[in-house]
């Protein structure tokens, strides 16, 4: 049986199993009707034309797998960002795994969706937020109607939190084929601080597909700074659909890493509801084998003096092929807007591609708008400066490159991140970077 | 003076009707409205065509029959009646002059009108003239100084006749009839155009040129235009076109193919100014052409266009760089006013080693258009060392236009290197203070930064052109440029 098929006469099981009486029951029929019609996109769709999902949609997946399985702390710590306090809300094969977490209930919410879908107390956050801005796209709407399972997270006003907030997402491998569909909620109250940290981890290589989806409301002068780790087995497959509603002077940063899976594609969508609002979108791929990854990426300026700024880099390797499709919008009402977008790649290997289309459509005419975009090689006099230093070929080559992708992580604020991020890009790059940040 | 401002320069734009706009009423010999196999083959018939052209044309009308109009641009307009339009328009009187004097009176006036009279295109230094009002060549001048050097450069119609040869060889090499919907129409009813051969190691000695209008009421355009340059050769070749103003709309579908041979160069320049509608955005030209150039080895082709007519414009000139070293050029203004609508840009496809090319894009929108650029840079595995530069710029007048880009970059060998850069912006006000302050007033300040604006690709234009492109520019953007 076809997935599509699979997915849409699994959908009365599913709501049989799950709170049918919930209000939420309305806008999963819907979205399951809504993804009958328009199935899997495919190459014909613009959005769609450099990445094919056929290859992921082949497996016979499990849609809703039933074992729960416990692990180790010790056998996946390597996951967690470990050396630093955060709250941790663990799934194992898409079900929550309590003794991993740490949630609390103590003057802000981080918990779980199944809770805030069901239990009365969540209901107006849930009405007045749930699916107000994921796209109706057949993906989206497809996560919105399994819609069961994630984090919820919702920070009341004027809350510094201090520890970060770790998501992670185990799949065990109990499954043949394993398709996880979480859905997260994040609303961050009037001057509050929050920190994200996601990450999609396959513990085997049974193919796992990820359709993931996260709705963030940023109120007035909140700062939510998300980083999403990509560093998984390449038998999984990810599609994340990010969508970030921003009020006035609020500040969102989203950091994507992408150096695992078999095709990754990120949506991120930002809409700007409030003036001086800021939107910062940074990301480093760094693949080979035949990996695919795919950013996507949207801002909408809908009202004046917003800014926002995108920097993606790319290395790409072997046979992998990369894919930065980016489009910023410029309402007319968005006057005295400053969107910047940069994309710039590095190809290694003849068999490696790249396909870029950075958009932007403009109709307001006292913005500052620009766009720059390179595809090129590491700069041969600056290796030979390298190797006339006494540094081997591959380690001038993998300083280069770690130099390349560097300012990314400028901006990105828990050290231990960036730590993190250098080990894998150094492992990635096969040289040992011998610095610490 | 009083006090001129980005505002009053708007509501000039706004105000400015097509100084161009009249019929000249020339006996016609018009085929019925609609389009089915019939009139294919009456309008091969008619223009004593051999039996092999009148099977391409058949084959490009099946095709084309199968064909969906496409819709990926980003403009919106009435899809034309398909139906509703006459296929074939020819001056009825077709003489065949050698002097001046012999043409018709009353097409003299028409080019009078246009400021561009025969006598004076004579007389200005090497510019041959080959006129094409409506469908069928009329005139044709300096074409025995090119015979000399044993440049063709005719009718297609002519050329068909005369060089089958070459035509049969080259037509729809680069352009295929199935290529896309608008190419396959033109390759089914194509009724006139140019055809240019430049022998071996030729250098042309003067600008080839071609003025287009579209003059019978009801009669879409379908030009076909061939350009071969041999081996060493080169060659610079005019295109400009302005129409008289209309309120049904018009359309436009001609196919360009442009072949470079090994170490050819090749130099195309467009001026386009079709009516554009008036202020209200009723009638205009729809614009949807096809242009394409082929590089052999270590050939090089140069698109430049002024853009500044047109309801709806839908073009990109592109470049095959198949050949080792070839280069490919394309540098464009296009300017968009009242409801205008453009969708323009380039293609670049690179497939041998070591091949450059280079993108200059300007767009200026003022009142409620939409002015779009669309390109492809690709890089095929096979091509080493390829080198692309591309820049877009917009220029925004007024907060009801809208400047998008498109730009798609594919690049499949590692060896690559490419560059783009796009810039929205509008005129400053501390540019207009900068130029005050120095004693030059609003309305010459603009001139100067829209001049300097489009400047980069202005210079590219031959001298002889260059007043032709000013002078349009200046009835787009009236006042703004001095």
């Amino acid at each position: 049986m076809e997935l599509k098929e699979k997915l849409v006469s699994s959908f009365m099981a599913f709501e049989n199993m799950v709170d049918v009486d919930s209000p939420v029951h309305d806008i999963r029929t819907e979205a399951i009707k809504h993804f009958e019609n328009e199935g899997f996109p495919t190459k014909r769709q613009e959005a769609w034309k450099y990445t094919s999902l056929n290859s992921i949609l082949k497996h016979d997946y499990s849609v809703f797998p039933k074992h729960e399985d416990a692990l180790d702390f010790k056998d996946v710590k390597k996951y967690f960002i470990h050396d630093i306090d955060a709250y941790k809300i663990v799934f194992i094969d898409g079900k929550y795994s309590s003794h991993l977490s740490q949630t609390t209930h103590d003057g802000i919410d981080v918990c779980l969706m199944s809770a805030a879908l069901t239990k009365p107390k969540y209901r107006l956050v849930i009405e007045n937020y749930f699916n107000k801005i994921a796209s109706k796209d057949s993906l989206s709407s497809l996560n919105t109607a399994f819609s069961a399972e994630g984090a919820y997270i919702h920070i009341p006003k004027n809350k510094l939190v201090e520890k970060p907030i770790q998501i992670l997402h185990f799949s065990t491998g109990n499954e043949a084929a394993l398709m996880l569909q979480p859905r997260n909620l994040v609303v961050v109250g009037e001057n509050s601080h929050l920190q994200i940290i996601e990450r999609h981890q396959s513990l085997t290589e049974n193919p796992v597909l990820t359709n993931s989806v996260t709705e963030i409301f940023t109120n007035k002068r909140a700062i939510v700074d998300y980083y999403k780790i990509q560093n998984d087995r390449e038998t999984a497959s990810l599609i994340d659909n990010t969508f970030i509603s921003q009020k006035q002077e609020s500040i969102a940063k989203v950091h994507t890493f992408s150096f695992g899976g078999k095709i990754t594609r990120n949506n991120l969508n930002f809409y700007q509801n409030g003036e001086r609002i800021d939107s910062t979108m940074k990301g480093i791929t760094i693949i080979g084998n035949k990996q695919h990854v795919d950013h996507n990426t949207l801002v909408h300026h809908i009202e004046p003096n917003c800014e926002s700024h995108q920097d993606y880099k790319g290395i790409f390797g072997d046979s992998a092929t990369g894919v930065f499709n980016g489009k910023v919008l410029v309402e007319k009402e968005a006057q005295k807007t400053d969107a910047f977008q940069a994309n710039n790649n590095i190809l290694l290997s003849d068999k490696a591609s790249i396909n870029t289309k950075p958009q932007l459509e403009i109709f307001a005419d006292d913005v500052k708008c620009s766009h720059g975009c390179t595809i090129g090689q590491l700069d041969e006099s600056a290796m030979f400066y390298l190797r006339s230093r006494g540094i081997p070929e591959k380690e001038a080559r993998g300083l280069l490159m770690f130099a390349f992708s560097n300012n990314v992580l400028d901006s990105v604020k828990i050290p231990e991140i960036k730590n993190r991020i250098t080990k894998i890009i150094a492992n990635k790059l096969g040289v040992n970077i011998g610095f610490d940040l | 003076m009083s006090k001129y401002t980005e505002d009053d320069l708007r509501e000039e734009l706004k105000t400015k009707e097509y100084e161009y706009g009249f019929y000249t009423d020339i006996e016609s010999e018009t085929f019925p409205n609609g389009l089915n196999e019939d009139i294919v083959r009456a309008i091969s018939q008619k223009k004593e065509e051999p039996e092999w052209m009148t099977e391409w044309r058949l084959e490009a009308f099946k095709v084309w029959q199968d064909m969906e109009e496409p819709e990926w641009a980003n403009v919106k307009y009435e899809k034309p009646d398909f139906q509703a339009i006459s296929y074939y328009s020819a001056p009825s009187k077709k003489p065949k002059y050698n002097s001046i004097d012999e043409v018709d009176p009353e097409l003299l006036e028409t080019f009078n009108k246009l400021g561009i009279s025969l006598d004076e295109q004579k007389k200005l230094a090497g510019v041959a003239m080959d006129v094409v009002v409506d469908s069928v060549s009329v005139a044709t001048t300096f074409k025995e100084t090119l015979a000399e050097k044993g440049i063709i450069f005719m009718s297609i119609s002519e050329a068909i006749k005369e060089h089958p040869e070459l035509v049969k060889k080259y037509i729809g090499t680069v352009v295929p009839q199935k290529d896309n919907f608008y190419a396959a129409l033109n390759s089914a009813v194509f009724s006139d155009g140019s055809f240019c051969y430049i022998p071996k190691g030729v250098r042309c000695p003067m600008e080839l040129s071609t003025y287009f209008r579209i003059n019978q009421a009801g009669t879409g355009q379908f030009e076909r235009t061939l350009v071969i340059a041999d081996e060493g050769s080169y060659v610079s070749y005019l295109e400009g076109c302005t129409a008289p103003s209309r309120d049904e709309n018009q359309l436009h579908a001609a196919v360009v193919e442009l072949i470079a041979l090994e170490d050819a160069e090749i130099k195309y320049s467009t001026v386009q100014n079709w009516f554009p509608g008036n202020a209200e955005g009723k009638g205009g030209v729809f614009n949807f052409v096809t242009k394409r150039g082929l590089c052999e080895k270590n050939a090089k082709i140069s698109w430049t266009q002024v853009e500044t007519g047109s309801a709806v414009t839908w073009k990109y000139p592109s470049c095959v760089l198949k050949g080792d070293n070839s280069v490919g050029e394309f540098y464009s203004i296009a300017v968009t006013n009242n409801f205008q609508q453009a969708d323009t840009g380039t293609k670049m496809i690179h497939l041998g080693k070591n091949t450059k090319s280079t993108i200059i894009s300007k767009g200026i929108s003022a009142g409620k258009s939409q002015n779009s650029y669309r390109g492809l840079v690709q890089i095929s595995p096979r091509a080493e060392n390829a080198r692309n530069f591309s820049q877009c710029d917009s220029l925004l007048m007024g907060n009801e236009c809208g400047a998008h880009t498109f730009p798609y970059i594919e690049a499949k060998n590692k060896t690559a290197q490419i560059e783009h850069e796009a810039t929205t912006s509008k005129i400053g006000e501390d540019q207009i203070f900068y130029c005050n302050q120095r004693g030059i007033d609003t309305e010459k300040a603009i001139a100067l930064i829209v001049n300097g604006f489009s400047k980069e690709v202005l210079n590219k234009l031959p001298m002889e052109f260059a007043v032709e492109a000013q002078k349009l520019l200046e009835i787009s953007l009236e006042g703004s440029v001095g």
